[in-house]
């Protein structure tokens, strides 16, 4: 039987670009967010160029309450799911951040709300003792720095809900793959200074896809995001906290 | 949006001017954010079309999603942003082709709509303004309106060839035709002179659904206008042999890039000339039909990514411009001449027949003969020989085509396209305050206000 992906925040660029690898490898989906228009059109675009079974819904990450009931329409439509891929995210702006009132947007989009879909998500698959969670999380979880820490916690709690979870889900036959993106050329880095080595959607689309063949639980994409985090992580605080970062 | 400054240019790499660039990913993002404002597709055309000096430029590559494929009618809608490269591999399979294809496939679908273009077929199928069935257009006021041959059907012709200054197109609806083989059946006619080249072509004998000649810019007095007439269609079923397999797939082609620039002096007289004669030689005792895959027939240089960077760092120009069928062979011949006199190699110089002039108001096909050059800029003395080779054209009553140009005079580009005021009435009517407008507009003075 092939594969049937839900894939939450369907129309990010990364998003696209899964779906995408997904579609190309014959994988049914249901795609989900907030964007009924954007959602149609993607799910045109996948039957036309792959030939594949989309489905669409929509998904506020935000509105933990309606979680449930969506989840189980998604179960409806596509009974024996084989995984999901939580692709959702909001960078936010820090300076804004910094208040509460605007700092609790990141927390909700980043961590809570995806905390909320994906223990309904968990659930499912112990039961079903099989299937993938794939959390798309951030190299900027791995190191709280100044230009985005509001984000950056959210991330990194995100980092560390799915670590929980893998080691929970391990036993029970689940795979739960935390992705660490660096610097990809979407609409939430485009125009911003001080990037490099930036990515394509595809690239960061295709290696999501290509993880469930191998045997990695936290990857880096670009894979030498590893090495840079490596070094980041291990600066002394003392040396760290007077850097402007 | 988040914008991004920086410089850019066209595919000739010719001029470069720095624009502040935003990228939507959604649909309902396609709006006239800020006054002079220039969609940009792939950046294709050559020159200043797709560029806005201290303007914005809105690049559409992200909103390219497939819509609808009517397998049966042959029917397709899509927004603007996809590609030829994105379509075929969709189409082909099911029996479809592009009714009209530039020597490209990294092109967007947008961008063959405003600059309305043409492929070896016009004298068949027209431009490919002629297949479009439907356009959803973005307006100055952040309206949306259908147009087509029916509906807005003024607004339809001043936007199909408009180069992007009616509004953001959203998306088209395209006309696709059959076709039962993914493969091409061609066959090559050489001939030693421009007489036997116009022959050729004229030949009804010889004649086929896409008709072009290669000419040896370089060849001079008796053998000025030397060159290869190629002739091919979609084959069908009955030409396909049974060792093809499926007739409607087509291998993956290998693809290489220029790494880096080559230096100014890479391509001269004498690597021209030899490349030329070798291409003669070979290409010319294809006497006989042989089958192809559309891929290298349609797009031969796509196999060659960045093949731009050939011309080195200072870029090139196409010049491509189109001579009215009655004065066509003496408007030719003496492009040829002054271009030949110059000195200059061109590396590519490809001559093809025009059917009846289209619709689009600024649309550049008309009945006769196009000729395109491909001319590396090496000093001023360039834009001199192009000034006197613009004379010619206005001359015989030709025309220059907008989407390869990037030097052209406003007084050339008034004389060249009759049917601009007519144009401009529509863009004054659709977009009063003149919020599209892109750097190419600028220097031709087409504006919809008076200033």
């Amino acid at each position: 039987m092939s594969e049937r992906v839900l894939i939450l925040g369907a129309t990010s660029a990364i998003a696209r670009a899964t779906a995408a690898a997904f579609a190309a490898r014959g994988a049914a989906l249901y795609l989900a967010s907030r964007d009924a228009d954007e959602l149609q059109r993607i799910a045109a675009d996948l039957r036309l160029r792959y030939d594949v079974e989309v489905r669409y819904g929509l998904f506020d990450a935000e509105a933990t309450e309606s979680h449930e009931a969506f989840f189980k329409s998604v179960i409806q439509h596509m009974p024996t799911l084989s995984g999901v891929v939580l692709a959702f995210g909001y960078l936010g702006n820090q300076q804004a951040a910094q208040d509460f009132s605007v700092g609790a947007k990141v927390i909700t989009s980043n961590f809570t709300g995806a905390v909320s879909i994906l223990s309904h998500c968990a659930n499912y698959f112990e039961t079903l003792q099989s299937g993938f969670i794939i959390g798309i999380s951030s190299v900027a979880g791995d190191r709280g720095r100044q230009s985005n820490y509001m984000y950056g916690a959210a991330k990194g709690a995100l980092s560390l809900y799915l670590q929980g979870l893998r080691n929970r889900l391990f036993v029970r036959g689940v795979r739960v793959i935390t992705i660490k993106p660096g610097f990809v050329d979407t609409a939430m880095t485009f125009g911003l200074p001080g990037l490099f080595l930036v990515a394509s959607p595809q690239h960061i689309g295709e290696r999501i896809v290509a993880t469930l063949g191998k045997s990695a639980d936290v990857v880096y994409l670009p894979s030498f995001w590893r090495y840079i985090m490596l070094i980041i992580k291990h600066i002394p605080e003392p040396v760290f906290k007077r850097m402007k970062l | 949006m988040t914008t991004l400054i920086k410089p850019l240019s066209g595919w000739g790499r010719y001029p470069v001017q720095s624009c502040e660039l935003e990228r939507p990913e959604r649909y309902a993002e396609l709006l006239p954010s800020s006054a002079r404002l220039i969609t940009r597709g792939q950046g294709r055309s050559y020159g200043d079309a797709a560029l806005n000096e201290n303007g914005r430029v809105m690049l559409t590559e992200r909103i390219n999603r497939l819509l609808d494929f009517d397998v049966n009618s042959g029917i397709l809608r899509a927004e603007a942003g996809v590609t030829l490269a994105d379509i075929l591999p969709v189409i082909v399979p099911k029996g479809w082709f592009l009714p009209v294809t530039p020597g490209t496939k990294f092109v967007s679908l947008g961008g063959c709509v405003a600059a309305d273009v043409h492929g070896k077929n016009h004298h068949y199928q027209g431009s490919f303004g002629d297949h479009v069935l439907s356009l959803e257009l973005i307006l100055a006021d952040n309206s949306q309106l259908t147009c087509s041959p029916a509906e807005n059907i003024e607004l339809f012709w001043a936007t199909v060839g408009g180069m992007g200054l009616t509004g953001i197109i959203g998306e088209v609806t395209l006309q696709l035709i059959a076709v039962q083989s993914a493969h091409m059946m061609v066959q090559h006619h050489a001939a030693k002179n421009l007489q036997q080249l116009f022959k050729h072509l004229e030949n009804s004998a010889l004649d086929d659904r896409y008709a072009v000649a290669w000419i040896d810019s370089l060849a001079d007095s008796k053998n000025l206008g030397r060159g290869i007439a190629m002739f091919g269609h979609h084959a069908g079923a009955h030409e396909i042999p049974a060792d093809f397999g499926d007739a409607l797939t087509i291998k993956a082609r290998r693809t290489r890039s220029i790494p880096c620039d080559l230096p100014g002096w890479a391509l001269n007289p004498l690597s021209i000339g030899a490349f030329n004669a070798l291409y003669y030689q070979r290409e010319g005792n294809k006497q006989r039909p042989f089958l192809t895959s559309y891929d290298p027939y349609f797009y031969p240089l796509d196999a060659i990514q960045n093949w731009n960077r050939l011309y080195g760092k200072h870029g090139f120009v196409q010049y491509q411009c189109v001579i009215p069928q009655h004065t066509a062979f003496d408007g030719i011949k003496a492009l040829l001449q002054e271009l030949s006199n110059s000195r200059r190699p061109s590396f590519l110089a490809v001559l093809k027949r025009f059917g009846a002039q289209g619709r689009g108001m600024l649309s550049f096909p008309l009945a006769g003969y196009t000729l395109a050059l491909d001319l590396p800029i090496r000093d001023e003395g360039l834009f001199v020989l192009l000034n006197k080779l613009d004379e010619i054209v206005v001359q015989h009553g030709g025309r220059v085509y907008l989407a390869k140009d990037a030097r052209l005079s406003a007084a050339s580009f008034r004389a060249m396209y009759p049917r601009y005021e007519e144009w401009l009435k529509i863009k004054q009517t659709v977009d009063p305050q003149n919020r599209f407008s892109s750097s190419l507009a600028r220097r031709l003075k087409i504006s919809g206000d008076a200033a």
